[in-house]
Order: C-alpha cells, then sequence, then structure tokens
C-alpha cells in the first residue's frame, strides 16, 4: 500500500504493508540506517525517533500509525539545537563505547531535553530506563545530559561561548 | 550479550493467561430480596472485572504501573506523572500504539495499547484495597473524577478505555463477560442504592 511520509523534512513515498513497522521502512525503503534494531518489542530504546518532536520506538509503530506527522532520525538530529548541544556533550565526555544504541539514547535524549530542559538526575533516570545500554555507559550518558542541557541554558542566557 | 539481556526481560513478561468467566446476568440476582444486600451484591460480581489483572494493571497502588496477571512492575520501568502519563519526554505512546499491536518476539504476543493508553490517577488506585474499598471509591465524587453515579455509569459502560479489557490483544486474558453485562450489573448496583459490601473476615 503507498503511503506519503515526511522524514527529516522531505516527503517519502513508501509502498508497504499497513502494519510494516517504522524501522524497516526507514532503513529498508528509505535507507537511513542510523536508527537501529534491538528487540522488536519496544523495550530497549535502540529504535527511537521523533514523531512530531516525541520519541517513538520505532520498531513498533506502523506505518499506518505515522500519517502526516513530522519524523526525524539521528541523521538530521544535528539540525536542532539540543541535537547539537547532545553532540557536543558526548564528545566531550567520550560518552559512546561500541556505540550500537547510542542513536537511541541520543534521540531518546533529546526528546528528554525538549521536554525538560534541567532534568535532574531522577528524571534522567525515569526517561533514559527506556533504553538499554549493553556497555554499561549509563553514567556518562547521564552526565552528558547534564552538560548538553548546561550548554542550551548557556546558549539562551547568553553566557555560552 | 544484548540479546541475551532481551530474552530475560521478555522472559520476566511471561504470564499466566486463563479463559475469562462469564458475568452472573442482572436477573440471578432478583431472588435476593433485600435491596441493600442486592445491591452490594451485584457490585461484588461487577468487582470480577474492576478487580481483573486487565484493570488493577493501570489502578496501581503507587504511580507505577504493573504487567501480566501476577501484576509484577512495568518493564521498562515507569513513573507516570499525577495525569497519569509518563515522565516527560516518555509519555506512554512513546511505546504503547492506538490499537493492541502484534509483535513478531516470542512470548510477547502483543504490546496493549488504545489512543488515551494512561495511568489511572492517584485518587483511583485499587491495587491492595479491598472490594468494599474499591467500592467507597468509585462512589466518591471526591475520588472518582468528580462523577456522580450516572457518569460512573457511563464511564465504566461505554467509556472505550474501559472497554479495553475485554479487548486486550493476543497472550492477555480477557476481563470476565462483556462491557454490556458490565454495565448491565454498575446499573442495577446504582438503582438499587449503590450499597458497598462489607469486607469478608480474609480482608479485614
Amino acid at each position: 500500500m503507498p503511503y506519503s511520509i515526511n522524514v527529516n523534512g522531505a516527503v517519502r513515498e513508501v509502498d508497504v504493508d499497513a502494519d510494516t513497522p517504522m524501522l524497516w521502512v526507514l532503513r529498508d525503503v528509505v535507507g537511513l540506517t542510523g536508527t537501529k534494531y534491538g528487540c522488536g518489542v519496544a523495550m530497549c530504546g535502540a529504535c527511537t525517533i521523533h514523531v512530531d518532536g516525541k520519541a517513538r520506538r520505532a520498531c513498533f509503530t506502523p506505518v499506518s500509525n505515522v500519517g502526516s506527522a513530522q519524523i526525524r532520525t539521528i541523521e538530521t538530529l544535528h539540525e536542532t539545537a539540543v541535537g547539537q548541544a547532545l553532540q557536543r556533550a558526548w564528545r566531550e565526555l567520550d560518552v559512546v563505547q561500541c556505540g550500537y544504541c547510542q542513536s537511541g539514547q541520543l534521540m531518546s535524549a533529546a526528546a528528554l531535553l525538549e521536554a525538560n530542559p534541567r532534568p535532574s538526575d531522577d528524571d534522567i533516570d525515569m526517561v533514559m530506563a527506556g533504553n538499554i545500554c549493553r556497555c554499561g555507559t549509563y553514567g556518562r550518558i547521564r552526565a552528558g545530559i547534564h552538560l548538553a542541557a548546561r550548554y542550551l541554558n548557556e546558549s539562551t542566557t547568553g553566557s555560552g561561548q | 550479550m544484548m540479546c541475551r539481556s532481551i530474552l530475560v526481560m521478555i522472559a520476566a513478561l511471561g504470564t499466566s493467561v486463563t479463559l475469562a468467566a462469564d458475568l452472573r446476568p442482572v436477573s440471578t440476582f432478583k431472588k435476593i430480596s433485600n435491596r441493600t444486600e442486592r445491591s452490594a451484591a451485584l457490585f461484588t460480581e461487577a468487582a470480577r472485572v474492576l478487580e481483573h489483572p486487565r484493570c488493577l494493571n493501570c489502578h496501581p497502588a503507587d504511580r507505577t504501573p504493573t504487567q501480566g496477571d501476577d501484576l509484577h512492575p512495568h518493564n521498562p520501568p515507569i513513573r507516570a506523572d499525577e495525569e497519569g502519563h509518563g515522565p516527560p519526554g516518555l509519555p506512554c505512546n512513546t511505546c504503547h500504539q492506538v490499537q493492541n499491536t502484534p509483535t513478531n518476539v516470542t512470548p510477547i504476543e502483543s504490546i496493549p495499547g488504545h489512543a488515551h493508553w494512561m495511568l489511572a490517577p492517584p485518587s483511583m488506585s485499587w491495587q491492595g484495597l479491598t472490594t468494599r474499598q474499591i467500592c467507597e471509591q468509585v462512589k466518591d465524587p471526591a475520588r472518582n473524577g468528580k462523577r456522580t453515579l450516572e457518569k460512573i455509569h457511563e464511564h465504566l459502560a461505554l467509556d472505550t478505555l474501559v472497554g479495553w479489557a475485554w479487548n486486550p490483544g493476543a497472550g492477555r486474558a480477557a476481563a470476565p463477560g462483556t462491557q454490556k453485562a458490565f454495565g448491565e450489573l454498575i446499573a442495577a448496583w446504582i438503582a438499587t442504592g449503590a450499597a458497598c459490601p462489607a469486607d469478608r473476615p480474609a480482608d479485614r
């Protein structure tokens, strides 16, 4: 069945079954492979994308549920202020180990910061609990979110570099 | 390693699914001549739905939803806000779709969904309460969302999120009976004075 979906600012025409998860539409049809498969049941967070700015698990979101929503994937997260702050923090703290889960971690972290610009440790733990990292980089992820929040706050108040 | 971890999580979700039984029809309560006793008996029968895991899991004792027929904690861990949604950045619909969605991953046959998927507010927590306590809570406008008994009936008999309990998706046992039969029990309970049952000795 043909669908017109908005991915990273461009309309893409895809011809897939209605129950095809967005993960496979993005990876196999659109060719955006930054979004990863982990569990297939929305429990590990590796496949996190944004649908109208909100985090969604792509492995479990049927293409027929998306409609005309704006979809953002890891490939264009850097186009947002939050994405830039997270990239900078991630690099400075060397957050990544193997990296497989990190696109999902970053998309969840971005959704968190968009909704809560100054999250506490508890706020971060509650939201990021849905993203698993087998390398155990949780401590650095949390530190990276705090640092990104600081960069964002500095840029908002004009005290940044 | 990732796969093994995920399989452990999935195994923890395993549920013992049992077949839903029917609810007793309202007509079978007519033999109870005392109106108050009949009313309490009608609520006790309706409470088989209210106390079913499909309902209790989203009426938890705290702000953490539970899962399965054994009411184990929701995985991944979630703590809902006062309005019944996940924390900022992780709303329920991050994972829960607008309808039950089948999976291809054994043993989780489907992930539940509804357009208004959310947790009940704190004042409507049911886990750990006796049938009498749930009954009193359901009637109390201070705890039931300022609903009249008429509105309570409307909510329980017609709300499609309540109705999810009878359409819970593959791998989950439905609540007893039907929403229609449940609504009839609630209507008859209200019509007979909305009396609450006494605590059973085991409840005290």
